[in-house]
């Protein structure tokens, strides 16, 4: 802003010529300003009648709020919290809920309306005119302040004890690091843990739905079906977090179908196994298409092609779906043949 | 304390008054106060429903944590709603089940709470606006403007801290949501998350941490900026719409005391007891049907509430951009509109301290624009407004592909496009409306107003009655300022010294060109050619 | 009219394969009531689906095969209207009001299961209340269903323009034999992934949560669309409602008339 300041003349002047102190309208000055307006009278002020029937009316207000609060304390006490009323157009809802905020709603709109309606008819509606000031002070003031302040900084001597001045400003920058060192123990360092889960070689892709590992035979051509490793129980302390990263989608594809070729060696006979956590932001993606083979997230709408190596078609993801690879063991079930080999969810700075 | 002459005469409540006022100075406060005056309109009483709302939120918040578990512990239901018996699901939302099924008046409670944030956040971004288009933000105003602008983004996280404490399905996916961008951060990204959630995603912290933040830290300050801003309006007095007798040097209305303190207390049970009202009847936030937090479930429609949709919209919109090298990611599809979130927002606030750069005005204004009458600051606001608008849309687009049954893919492209397309034509075409309502007013001012009464000359020709304005329409449709474009200064000093023209010297005048450039705004009539139509008058 | 085809396929796919896992004795019945069904069925086929199917079910340019698509698949696509399909289709197949008899229906999935076994359709004690834990289903659902039906089954979108319908009010059987078959681009969750008992909780959970008589504790639900919805409510209603109080509260009151 190295500008000049732009001169006073070049703004417009705060009243014009035109626009002058109030006065009439003249030859010389036809947009004068007239000045307030006289006060016209309302009904209430002229016609007693009239201001009584607005008295009346406040009244009546306020004596329909006191109504509304003796009927929440009635609905209160005598609504069941569980029983349901169908009122048209709601539904069928709570009955409690519905009369208390009736009765609720009404005792304060009421006091609301009744203060408003007074103010609006019986009090005074005559419009006055309040003088401003300037925000800022008078030179004189601000030349005062100043003076001041120059008397205590000179006696502080701030200015002449260098060694005091720095070194206080050493401690007050210091301190706060201390407070910034407490913070430490929020929470771990990342260290690997974004980069591992709880797949590995051998584990068995137990079906969410039965709690049964899986047999590549219970997956059929169009199905959808999710798994979670072996082991891991809903009453874990840590099942949030570990299914935060291991929960699996299974599709089963022709393998006529899968254009990518690694896709078909991890998969076992066209069962393929792709991390259900998104890439973009970590939404639970699984909205399958199983004609189309396309998986959409429902957050953020990115769409992977499940034929194609779960390759980004459309939206904000970055990078394709993780995939798992999976075998059978001499039992017959689905097993993992290994971790993830590239960190599932989003992406991160360390991810590489 | 007086003595017991004084207390026998003096009725109890001057005495009570006399007491506090030796104590704390309260007359000379009222002094100043009691009848300060409040001019009448209805768009100022926005900055009300926000204030209001607010309290509202707080009052029923102090209700709320009477029974809210902030844990994560894992518990089985055993409540009264069925569809849920037996499920596993943290205490947060085992309690917020409790408050709205076995807490007589709890649903109410938190649906008021809910309610009132939706309007809260609501309120304040009209009430913006509002200040916004009339140029109520200009001096002395700018601090205040920033109190406002801070409380709204203050209020949005508010909002969106306390949406994530039930735990339930939804917001735990706005959760991991917003785990997931922290982690786009470059460099601490990582560690960020893993200090704010105590490890891993979910973990059994988030919910404690963001209860802290949600009832203490946030409104904590959100109170001192309300309070702030509140001696901020008393003590520059409010702004008025320009009119007879009402001058940049005055203000003219009703006193506090008797009318503001009915209408503006009165105001407080309107807002409440609507709000109430609407508790009562309409749904909002049923975690029931949600279901507790799963980081491994989803739903579709997973949207946040309507503040943070511009996010959303930004994050949905965006291309998946990501760039690996040298062993890191830089995922910028995810990064950009974090960064853009903060830009985007901080354009509005930072417009005040742009247009008194261009202007040089250093005065005071108390007398608020028309929005005509500032046609470019107006285009710019509107095409703010537009380019916030569409990323609404974004954020709903597939609510919005359902309903309307169109392709959800068309929706994101349209977002896409519309991000930079909507606000540049929504600004050519406001900048255009507004000149042609300046024109409309000048008009007016000259002509006189259209009566709709046909009159036939003698000759046959037939002409419409104008009538002239009354003195106090062309006081009011005059009495605008318009500034002329500010120039580039001599560029030789006084002393015959070459000055260097500065760049930015050189964008100032560009830009006050193009804020009050001839084409840019309609002179206002001028007394000469009013004098020269009126004398005329009767000829058409 | 290549959505259409695939679709077709894709159920012919599932059908085929679950004839090849499903136990043999499940396709037997009474011979000669199942050939007089087969017959008239195959009347009906004639004029209702054999233009885009072909005259044996072995599909065409317009229509996939339908060999193995099972009983199950018919009753549903036909009882839900969505075939026999209009000629010319979007992307998606819409369900439309059913113009045949339950009777006619039966038939006409008897002559095609004759093409080939599928599944059967669901009897009332599949997917009937009795035996049902509604909190698994709600498991269950958010698990397998909400990420394209929405919490409550209120629906969503898919990709280019396709669609997860509302589940509001469907007939049991019809979810189930959805479930059961995948129809257009649902995925199927045959029995041994979801078992039949998974089945019946989920049908019994939207049955608690999603028919038109169950309960909206909070109030009106604005569409259980969540968020979106209850946003543009708020703005509307809420904030709108409020700005017309504001508009009385500061209006002058009226002036009493000059005289």
């Amino acid at each position: 802003m190295s500008s000049q300041d732009i001169p006073e003349e070049n703004l417009p002047a705060e009243q014009d010529h035109a626009h002058g102190a109030v006065g009439v309208a003249d030859e010389k000055n036809p947009f004068a300003d007239p000045g307030l307006p006289p006060h016209e009278h309302r009904i209430q002020d002229i016609d007693e009648r009239a201001a009584k029937r607005s008295e009346r009316a406040v009244a009546f207000m306020f004596t329909l709020s006191m109504l509304a609060t003796v009927g929440f304390i009635v609905s209160y006490v005598t609504i069941p919290h569980d029983k349901s009323v169908f009122i048209f157009p709601l539904g069928h809802i709570s009955a409690l809920n519905f009369a208390l905020g009736m009765t609720l709603g009404a005792a304060l709109f009421c006091i609301g309306a009744g203060a408003v309606h007074w103010a609006r008819t019986l009090m005074s509606d005559v419009e006055i005119a309040d003088e401003r000031h300037a925000i800022a002070a008078e030179p004189e003031v601000k030349a005062k302040v100043m003076a001041d302040f120059r008397d205590g900084a000179k006696e502080s001597a701030l200015g002449r004890r260098k060694l005091i001045r720095n070194t206080m400003f050493g401690a007050l920058a210091l301190f706060p690091l201390s407070s910034v060192m407490l913070l430490r123990d929020l929470g771990p360092l990342p260290g690997d843990k974004l980069r591992h889960t709880l797949w590995a070689k051998g584990k068995l892709l137990v079906n969410m739905n039965t709690n049964e590992p899986l047999r590549p035979s219970d997956v059929a051509v169009g199905s959808l079906t999710f798994a979670k490793p072996e082991g891991l129980e809903e009453h874990d302390h840590d099942f949030q977090t570990e299914i935060a990263k291991a929960a699996l989608m299974i599709v089963r594809i022709q393998p006529d179908n899968i254009k990518d070729k690694r896709e078909l060696e991890w998969s076992h006979q066209g069962i393929v196994a792709y991390s259900k956590i998104c890439t973009h932001v970590g939404c639970p993606i699984s909205l399958y298409e199983q004609q189309t083979h396309h998986v959409l997230c429902p957050c953020h709408q990115s769409t992977f092609d499940l034929s194609d190596g779960a390759r980004v078609i459309f939206g904000p993801a970055g990078h394709a779906l993780p995939q798992l690879r999976i075998g059978v063991n001499d039992e017959g079930y689905l097993e993992a043949l290994g971790d993830f080999e590239e960190p599932v969810g989003p992406a991160f700075w360390e991810r590489g | 304390m007086s003595n017991k002459d004084d207390r026998r005469k003096a009725p109890a409540g001057e005495r009570v008054a006399d007491w506090a006022d030796g104590r704390l100075g309260i007359y000379s406060l009222a002094k100043a106060n009691m009848r300060k005056i409040f001019p009448d309109h209805w768009s100022f009483m926005l900055g009300e429903i926000c204030l209001y709302s607010f309290i509202i939120i707080i009052l029923t918040g102090v209700y709320l944590t009477l029974f809210f578990h902030p844990s994560m512990n894992e518990v089985e239901y055993h409540g009264s709603y069925v569809p849920l018996q037996g499920q596993l699901m943290s205490e947060a939302f085992n309690s917020t089940m409790h408050i709205s099924f076995d807490v007589r008046g709890g649903l109410l409670i938190r649906q008021i709470h809910h309610w009132a944030a939706v309007i809260f956040l609501a309120g304040m971004f009209v009430h913006m606006m509002r200040v916004f288009f009339t140029g109520a933000f200009r001096k002395p105003r700018e601090i205040n403007w920033l109190f406002g602008f801070l409380l709204f983004v203050l209020g949005m996280f508010t909002g969106f801290t306390g949406y994530s404490l039930p735990d339930d399905l939804l917001s735990g996916t706005g959760v991991r949501f917003t785990q997931g961008a922290i982690l786009s951060v470059p460099i601490v990204g990582t560690y960020i998350s893993m200090f704010l959630f105590g490890g891993e995603f979910p973990g059994g912290d988030f919910v404690a941490r963001f209860y802290s933040i949600h009832i203490l830290l946030l409104p904590g300050i959100m109170l001192g900026l309300v309070v702030g801003h509140l001696i901020l309006v008393f003590y520059h007095k409010h702004t008025q719409f320009a009119g007879p007798g009402r001058t940049n040097k005055n203000v003219v209305g009703m006193p506090l005391l008797p009318v503001y303190m009915a209408k503006a207390g009165g105001f407080f049970f309107l807002v409440f007891g609507a709000i109430a009202a609407i508790a009562g009847f309409a749904s909002i936030n049923p975690i029931w049907v949600l279901g507790p937090y799963r980081p491994d479930q989803v739903s579709t429609g997973a949207q946040p509430d309507w503040y943070m949709g511009f996010a959303e919209g930004l994050i949905r919109a965006m291309p998946g951009w990501e760039i690996n090298f040298w062993g890191h990611t830089l995922v910028l599809g995810v990064f950009i509109p974090l960064v853009l979130f903060g830009v985007f927002l901080g354009m509005i606030a930072m417009y005040p301290f742009i247009e008194s750069w261009v202007t040089g005005d250093k005065r005071e204004h108390h007398i608020l624009d028309r929005p005509r009458n500032a046609p470019t600051r107006t285009a710019f606001g509107v095409a703010w407004v537009t380019g916030y608008m569409i990323m609404l849309i974004g954020g709903g687009n597939d609510i919005f592909a359902t309903h309307f049954h169109l392709s959800i893919n068309a929706v994101t492209w349209f977002v896409r496009i519309g991000f930079f397309a909507g606000p540049v034509i929504a600004f050519v075409v406001t900048k255009r409306i507004c000149l042609g309502l300046q024109r409309r007013d000048k008009d007016k001012v000259l002509h006189g107003r259209e009566t709709g009464t046909i009159k036939r000359l003698p000759h046959g020709e037939f002409i419409e009655v104008h009538e002239p304005l009354s003195q106090e329409a062309l006081y009011t449709l005059t009495s605008h300022e318009q500034y002329t474009p500010a120039e580039i200064g001599p560029t030789v000093d006084e002393n015959g010294v070459e000055r260097k023209v500065g760049r930015g010297e050189k964008v100032r005048v560009k830009l006050s060109k193009a804020y009050y450039g001839e084409e840019n705004q309609i002179p206002k009539p001028t007394v000469e050619e009013y004098k020269e139509i009126t004398s005329g008058h009767g000829h058409h | 009219m290549a959505a259409l085809v695939v679709l077709l396929l894709a159920l012919a796919c599932t059908g085929g394969l679950y004839a090849a896992f499903a136990p043999a004795s499940k396709a037997q019945a009474d011979e000669t009531a199942q050939s007089l069904a087969i017959d008239e069925g195959k009347k009906l086929y004639a004029v209702g689906c054999a233009s885009c199917h072909g005259t044996g079910g072995q599909g065409g340019s317009d229509g996939p095969s339908l060999v193995g698509v099972g009983a199950a698949a018919v009753d549903f696509q036909v009882s839900t209207g969505r075939m026999p399909a209009a000629t010319s289709q979007g992307v998606q197949v819409p369900t439309k009001k059913n113009i045949y008899t339950q009777a006619e229906i039966d038939q006409l999935a008897a002559y095609i299961a004759s093409f080939g076994a599928g599944p059967n359709v669901p009897t009332e004690a599949q997917y009937g209340p009795e035996g049902a834990d509604i909190a698994k289903g709600g498991d269950l659902f958010r698990t397998n269903c909400a990420q394209c039906h929405n919490f409550t089954g209120k629906g969503g979108a898919l990709t280019r323009g396709k669609y997860a319908p509302s589940l509001e009010d469907v007939d049991p059987k019809h979810i189930y034999e959805a479930m059961q078959t995948g129809p257009q681009n649902m995925p199927s969750f045959p029995d041994t992934t979801l078992s039949e008992q998974n089945k019946k909780d989920i049908i019994a959970y939207l049955d608690a949560v999603n028919s038109s008589d169950s309960e909206s504790p909070g109030g009106l639900e604005l569409g259980g669309l969540g968020p979106v919805s209850e946003g543009l409510f708020g703005w509307i209603f809420g904030l709108g409602g409020l700005i017309a109080v504001a508009v009385w509260v500061a209006a002058r009151t009226a002036k009493a008339k000059k005289s």
